[in-house]
C-alpha cells in the first residue's frame, strides 16, 4: 500500500491506531482495579442500610477509582446509574435482561451483568467499566488485541466482550474451570486454553456481527498463544516510523 | 419495575424477622434472576430484604459426613471449590453448564434453588399463566410447548424447572436447611420442588417466612464417577431440552449403586428411581443402559410439540451411564 493513501486516514483515527498497536506490544499490565487479589474489596465503609429505604436516596459507587455518589431509588440497576446518571455510556444496553451480555463489567475483579445488578446493593464494591481499562493514553491490552484482530464490527457489543475477556484471563490464572473442561483437578492454563473452552468461557456474550473469531484469536494473543499478526506488525512500523 | 422499598439484613435471624413484619417482602440475595422478574413485573414486592451480605457464604467439610454450603456461597465459589471439584465433580459440572459466568459469578446456591421457570407463557403477562395468577389458564397447554414437561404436568400446568444444579442435588441427595422464626428445619432435596397439581404458584415446599441458609451434601462414595450431560438449542448458554446427571458405582463390571436423575423435563428435578432400581446388581454394559433408559422414560407423556424428548431423553441417559461407568468427565 502506497504511504499516501496511509496518510490519508485522518489523523486522529491514525493517532488511535497508532496507540493501540503500541499498547499490543508492551507487557500485560492491568490497570490496579483489574487485579481480584488487590481490588478495593469492601473497604469502603458501608452505609447502614438496616432501616428500610423509600423513594430516592444517595448511593456512593466507587467506579474505576473514583467514588460517585447519586441519588437514586433502590430499584435503579448499575447499569442505569452508568449510563443514565454518570454518563459513562461505554458499557451497553442490549437486551436488559441478562442474556446478551453486552453491559458487562467488572465488581471486585469479577465479570456480572450490570443490569441484573442493583445499583444500591453495589455499595462498598470496585467497580470497572471499559472507561476504566486504560493507562493514561494506553489501551489496555485487551483493547488493543481486539482491534489488532478485528475482534468487532459494528462495536456495540465489545465493551461487554472486553470486560469479559479480562475477567476471562483472571479467571485462567486462578484456576476456574468450564463445562468443557476435561480434568476439573487440573484446568488448563493460559498457553493450554483451548479454542473450545475460550468460546465456552466467553458464551455469556453474544455478538451480532458474529465477529467471533475475531475476538478468540484476540483473546489467544493476550493469552500468550500467537504473536500480533504480520500485518498488524507492519502497521506498528508504518505509523510509528 | 414497580419501585419497592429496601432494607439490608444483618442476620438470618434478622431477615425473618423483617420478613415476618412485612409480608408482602422477598428476600434478595444474588438478584439475577428475581432483578429480570421485577422488571417485567412478575413480581412486585413493597419491600426487598438484602440478605447477600450475611455470612452465608461458607463451603465448609463436615466432620465425617459430607459437605455444608452455605446459601450465599456463589455458583462459581461453589464450583471451582478444590473439594466440590474433587468429591462432587457431578455438581461442578452441572454449576458449569448452566448460565455463564456472569451469572454464576452472582447467583447464589439458594437463590438458585428458587429460580422459575422460563415458560414463555409465564414470563410474558400478556398471556394468561396458573402460575402467576391461579385460575387464570394455561396457554402453553395448546400453545408452543416444545421446551415443556413431559413428566409430572398437570392440566393446570406443564412448565419445567430450569435449574441444572437442582439436578445434580437430586441426584446426590442433597438436604435444604432452612430457618424461620418458628426455627430450623431440613428438607430432603426431593421434597424442597413439587409437581404442579393444582397449584403451580407454588414451586417448593418453602413455608411463609422461611430463608434458605445451606444445602448440605451427604458423602457419596461414587460420587466421583458422576458426569452431567446437558442437551439444548445451542451449545452454550441456554437452558435444557433434557439434561442427566448419572453416577455409577461399577464393582467387577457389576453395578453396585446408582443415581440418576433428569432436567428439562418436569416441574421438578426428576429422579429415576425405577431405572436406579433395575440398574442395581446388573453388568455395565450398552444392552443395560438402553433397558434403563426405557425404564426411566416409562410413562413419560409427550405433548403436541416436545415428542423429540423422549427419545432424547432415552439416549442421554445411555450416553451419561456409559461415561459414568468408564468413571467420569466430560459427557
Amino acid at each position: 500500500m502506497p504511504s499516501d493513501s496511509r496518510k490519508s486516514l485522518g489523523t486522529s483515527r491514525r493517532r488511535f491506531l497508532g496507540q493501540a498497536l503500541t499498547a499490543a506490544g508492551t507487557a500485560i499490565v492491568a490497570p490496579k482495579v483489574l487485579d481480584p487479589n488487590s481490588a478495593a474489596e469492601a473497604q469502603q465503609p458501608l452505609v447502614n442500610r438496616h432501616l428500610p429505604i423509600q423513594g430516592e436516596t444517595p448511593v456512593t459507587l466507587m467506579i474505576n477509582g473514583q467514588s460517585h455518589t447519586v441519588t437514586i431509588e433502590p430499584r435503579v440497576t448499575l447499569l442505569d446509574v452508568l449510563r443514565e446518571r454518570l454518563n459513562l455510556t461505554g458499557t451497553k444496553k442490549g437486551c436488559d435482561h441478562g442474556q446478551c451480555g453486552a453491559c458487562t463489567v467488572l465488581v471486585n475483579g469479577d465479570r456480572i451483568y450490570s443490569c441484573l445488578a442493583l445499583a444500591i446493593m453495589q455499595e462498598g464494591r470496585s467497580i470497572t467499566t471499559i472507561e476504566g481499562l486504560t493507562t493514561g493514553e494506553q489501551l489496555h491490552p485487551v483493547q488493543a488485541a481486539f482491534i489488532e484482530n478485528d475482534g468487532f464490527q459494528c462495536g456495540y457489543c465489545t465493551p461487554g466482550q472486553i470486560c469479559a475477556s479480562i475477567a476471562l484471563l483472571n479467571e485462567v490464572k486462578r484456576g476456574g474451570a468450564s463445562a468443557v473442561t476435561a480434568d476439573l483437578t487440573h484446568p488448563p492454563e493460559s498457553l493450554t486454553l483451548s479454542e473450545a473452552e475460550i468460546k465456552e468461557r466467553l458464551s455469556g456474550n453474544l455478538c451480532r456481527c458474529s465477529a467471533y473469531n475475531g475476538i478468540v484469536a484476540a483473546v489467544q494473543q493476550v493469552l500468550g498463544q500467537t504473536p500480533p499478526s504480520p500485518a498488524a506488525t507492519i502497521l506498528v512500523q508504518e505509523m510509528t516510523g | 419495575m414497580k419501585n419497592f422499598a429496601y432494607v439490608r439484613a444483618t442476620s438470618a435471624e434478622d431477615a425473618v424477622r423483617k420478613l415476618q413484619t412485612n409480608a408482602n417482602s422477598q428476600f434478595i440475595a444474588g438478584g439475577t434472576n428475581l432483578v429480570d422478574r421485577l422488571k417485567v413485573f412478575l413480581n412486585t414486592p413493597v419491600q426487598l430484604i438484602d440478605v447477600s451480605r450475611l455470612d452465608l457464604k461458607f463451603i465448609e467439610s463436615m466432620p465425617d459426613w459430607g459437605v455444608r454450603i452455605g446459601a450465599l456461597a456463589t455458583n462459581t465459589a461453589v464450583a471451582d471449590h478444590p473439594q466440590i471439584r474433587q468429591d462432587y465433580p457431578l455438581l461442578s459440572r452441572a454449576i458449569l453448564s448452566g448460565a455463564s459466568q456472569q451469572i454464576r459469578n452472582v447467583a447464589t446456591i439458594g437463590g438458585n434453588l428458587l429460580q422459575r421457570t422460563r415458560c414463555p407463557y409465564y414470563y410474558d403477562t400478556a398471556f394468561a399463566c396458573n402460575k402467576r395468577q391461579p385460575g387464570s389458564g394455561c396457554p402453553a397447554i395448546q400453545g408452543i410447548n416444545r421446551m415443556h414437561a413431559i413428566f409430572g404436568a398437570s392440566d393446570r400446568c406443564i412448565a419445567v424447572h430450569p435449574s441444572d444444579m437442582c439436578v445434580a442435588l437430586a441426584a446426590l441427595d442433597a438436604i435444604v436447611e432452612v430457618e424461620s422464626s418458628r426455627g430450623k428445619r431440613q428438607i430432603p432435596f426431593d421434597d424442597f420442588h413439587r409437581l404442579p397439581e393444582n397449584t403451580p404458584d407454588r414451586d417448593t415446599t418453602l413455608q411463609a417466612g422461611e430463608l434458605i441458609t445451606a444445602v448440605i451434601l451427604p458423602p457419596v462414595s461414587f460420587a466421583k464417577t458422576g458426569v452431567y450431560l446437558k442437551l439444548r438449542d445451542r451449545t452454550s448458554y441456554a437452558f435444557a431440552l433434557v439434561s442427566v446427571a448419572a453416577a455409577l458405582e461399577v464393582r467387577a463390571n457389576r453395578i453396585h449403586d446408582v443415581r440418576l436423575a433428569l432436567g428439562g423435563v418436569a416441574h421438578k428435578p426428576w429422579r429415576s428411581a425405577q431405572a436406579e432400581a433395575f440398574l442395581k446388581g446388573k453388568l455395565a454394559n450398552p444392552e443395560i443402559f438402553q433397558q434403563a433408559a426405557e425404564i426411566a422414560l416409562q410413562g413419560a407423556k409427550p405433548l403436541t410439540h416436545n415428542g423429540f424428548k423422549v427419545e432424547m431423553a432415552k439416549r442421554s441417559i445411555q450416553r451419561a451411564l456409559t461415561i459414568s461407568a468408564q468413571g467420569g468427565g466430560v459427557a
